[in-house]
């Protein structure tokens, strides 16, 4: 590979042809702050508009200033990172940037997360000169049932269009109009919940500023965590364990399962449970759904959809009905794990618990946003009580736990309660891409071949590359799997099955870069992929540890089943746990 | 959102078309149906981004972006005045507080008649001429504010 010599802050650098000044100075340990510029190269996402300049670096022969982060090296190069004029440059261009931005950060929902405010300290901005009497641009506020766009704080990074647009292939939002007027909007700048927006919330997890947030519900929540009539039920998904710590400095990867679940009993939550065990019953739901599918089209029956796809992603859900409404009866019908645990916490948990489902308040902490969303959905509500109440974020429950002052780190590792709080090792792994069908075919192989599985660990299924495709043999039967994650690789799998392209039987889907654990609703990654990655690590390691690891295995779903529900796929089932799709437009 | 008849949306996916329905013709797609109606409402919009197989997001920016695309329909002569730099130091201000006077009407507004329609731009790159006004396509240069009601006259 061809080399290219430069020197960067008097350090002699040798990078590949075709590095950026920016990729040069991080390999010689130098750090160059950016503002619009964000590189997650793990997940293959990037977003180099150029448009800030707060890269800028000074290049010996060149009259201007230039961006480092589109700035490709050449042999010889000399740069300054830090000369006067370039620091001079930086401070300016901030300064410029605050003139046009709210100045509320005390009360701001990403105080202390804020990559502006961080980088007004870093640069040591002690004013900001303004125009006397001048106008900042401001626009009306949006909010969604998941996000909050508050463009007055937007800088047009334009890092939520790329992953809208890009990533995603949502094509929710656009940088529109111009001058101190543009702004990055919905077609016609109407709201959120009238755009294609499936309420992913990538845009809010990339955004360097407060421009784009989520609806927060932890107000509430303390309300009814101190009301005394109502008995508050809280689920956590996967992905949230192995996150959660990083709000409290622990390194990324940490798993913080049993201090979370103390964390939670101290702040009164009368029962702790586990949607890892709502995705084993999804998994009974969904793999015996599969498994009627897979033996009816072997039987040579012609009217099966195949493949199936997953449902538990809230935004994949959104995705389809907008984009594919043709195919809405190709996915299963199986509700989300979140859903799941809502639906059975009100029926059979509260006749357990001798309780009016109107009495109990299900809440849910989840790596998402569009979550929160899919808890309003009209068609999981029962007299229009909702069968989840409150969606939280982890980020939420991060901020719900420093108010109580819980000491996170000094906590002792409790269990969850019974009965719906225990889960297998394929609950767990549903919140890493190729999760959720690894789990579905340590279940499925079993009941399809009638036999033991001879493996738990389906590696073929895992990584981290954007669409994967594998066969696993059921005892002599091949059978073909496809998984994407991030929507526009979803949208290619799925033109690529029209096509003939592919021919798949299962197939999983995921919104977000690396599963759930790349949530919206997770600690914020700040452009650093590796932490999505110790995250993905750190499930399967969870996973590993389990004693049980095969959904069907799980007493207390088999015990479910007998007590309540009959067998997966019944009329209960049905009425409980499955749902239909709708077309959006 | 007002409702397209079927001639006006055979009309477009016609203009569409003869484009090949290219991504990278958007532009060129606008230009000739803001020509062909006059203006392009959210609906005209919407079903270009279809059929260009593009988000209406990404056509509502390129359209907001633009000065020469409009979203409200224009007056019989659409009036223009620029305010580059060159036109904007020769009076070209004053030009336009004589013609809002004149039509009793602000910047981007029509005449309840629908006559005239009023816009600022900039750079018609006629600066030699400054300052310049269209109207509709003819162009009047070194338009002083005391001419304006006799230029108007010409087009009752």
């Amino acid at each position: 590979m061809e080399t290219i010599k430069l020197t960067i802050d008097n350090k002699r650098v040798i990078v590949t042809k075709g590095t950026t000044v920016h990729q040069a100075a991080k390999q010689a340990g130098i750090h160059i702050p950016t503002l619009c510029y964000m590189n997650l190269e793990l997940l293959n996402i990037e977003n180099k508009p150029g448009g800030c300049r707060i890269c800028v670096v000074e290049q010996e022969g060149r009259r201007n200033l230039a961006p480092s982060c589109s700035t490709v090296c050449t042999e010889g190069m000399v740069i300054k990172t830090n000369s006067p004029r370039v620091l001079n440059a930086r401070k300016t261009v901030l300064e410029l940037i605050l003139s046009d931005h709210p100045k509320d950060c005390l009360i701001c929902p990403k105080a202390g997360r804020c990559e502006l405010q961080t980088l007004a300290f870093q640069l040591g901005i002690r004013r900001i000169h303004s125009v006397e009497n001048a106008e900042m641009s401001t626009y009306r506020k949006d909010q969604s049932p998941s996000i909050i766009r508050d463009m007055d704080k937007c800088v047009m990074c334009r890092r939520c269009e790329m992953i809208c647009n890009k990533v995603q292939t949502v094509g929710a939002l656009s940088a529109v109009n111009r001058g101190f007027m543009s702004v990055v909007a919905p077609a016609f700048e109407q709201d959120l919940k009238h755009s294609p927006c499936t309420f992913c919330g990538q845009c809010v997890a990339i955004c360097p500023t407060g421009a784009l947030t989520e609806v927060d519900q932890v107000q509430r929540l303390i309300r009814a965590l101190t009301d005394k009539t109502k008995t508050v039920v809280v689920q956590t998904a996967p992905a949230v364990r192995v996150a959660l710590g990083e709000e409290f400095d622990m390194p990324p990867g940490s798993i913080v399962t049993g201090k979370m679940v103390a964390a939670l009993r101290e702040m009164d939550f009368k029962y702790v449970f586990d949607t890892d065990f709502a995705a084993d019953l999804t998994i009974m739901e969904e793999g015996s759904e599969l498994l009627d599918r897979l033996t009816r089209y072997v039987a040579g029956d012609k009217s099966v959809k195949l493949p199936i796809l997953t449902s538990c992603c809230p935004a994949w859900v959104n995705f389809f009905e907008y984009n594919y409404p043709d195919m809405l009866d190709v996915p299963s019908t199986a509700r989300s794990p979140q859903q799941m645990f809502g639906s059975i916490a009100k029926t059979y948990l509260a006749d357990k618990l001798g309780i009016k489902r109107e009495d109990m308040v299900v809440v849910s902490v989840m790596p998402c946003l569009a979550k929160k969303y899919e808890c309003q959905r009209d068609e999981f509500k029962v007299n229009g009580n909702p069968d989840v109440d409150y969606a939280i974020s982890t980020r939420e429950l991060a901020h719900l736990m420093r108010e109580a002052n819980i000491n996170f780190a000094a906590l002792p590792d409790e269990e969850f309660d019974h009965p719906l709080g225990e889960s297998t090792g394929a609950g767990v792994i549903f919140g890493a891409t190729g999760g959720v069908i690894e789990a579905a075919v340590r279940t499925a192989y079993e009941l399809f071949t009638g036999n033991k599985c001879p493996r738990i660990d389906f590696e073929e299924l895992r990584g981290l590359e954007g669409i994967r495709t594998a066969t696993v043999d059921f005892n002599g039967t091949p059978i073909h799997i496809g998984i994407a994650h991030k929507l526009g690789n979803a949208r290619k799998l799925l033109d690529g099955i029209r096509s003939g392209l592919y021919n798949l039987h299962a197939i999983e889907i995921m919104a977000c870069p690396g599963g759930c654990i790349g949530g919206a609703g997770q600690p914020l990654h700040q452009g650093d992929s590796s932490i999505i990655k110790e995250r993905f690590d750190a499930i399967y390691r969870e996973d590993a540890q389990k004693t049980i690891r095969k959904s069907h295995e799980n007493p207390y779903i088999i015990k479910l089943y007998e007590e309540f529900l009959g067998k997966p796929l019944s009329e209960k089932s049905h009425h409980l746990l499955h749902t239909h799709y709708f077309e959006k437009k | 959102m007002e409702e397209l008849q079927s001639c006006q949306i055979d009309k477009i996916k016609e203009i569409c078309r003869s484009f090949n329905n290219a991504e990278g013709e958007l532009i060129n797609v606008l230009h000739k149906t803001q020509e062909t109606f006059g203006y392009l409402p959210e609906s005209v919009q919407r079903l270009i981004a279809a059929e260009l197989n593009i988000s209406a997001a990404q056509v509502y920016g390129v359209v907001s972006f633009y000065t020469f695309f409009t979203m409200k329909p224009k007056g019989k002569f659409p009036i223009s005045i620029c305010l580059g730099t060159a036109c904007y130091v020769r009076g070209a201000e004053d030009v336009v507080d004589e013609f809002k006077k004149a039509l009793d009407i602000k910047v981007g507004e029509v005449t309840p008649d629908g006559k005239f329609s009023l816009d600022c731009l900039r750079c018609v790159g006629a600066c030699g001429l400054a300052p310049v006004v269209l109207i509709g396509d003819k162009v009047h240069g070194r338009l002083e504010a005391n001419q304006v009601k006799e230029l108007l006259a010409q087009y009752e």
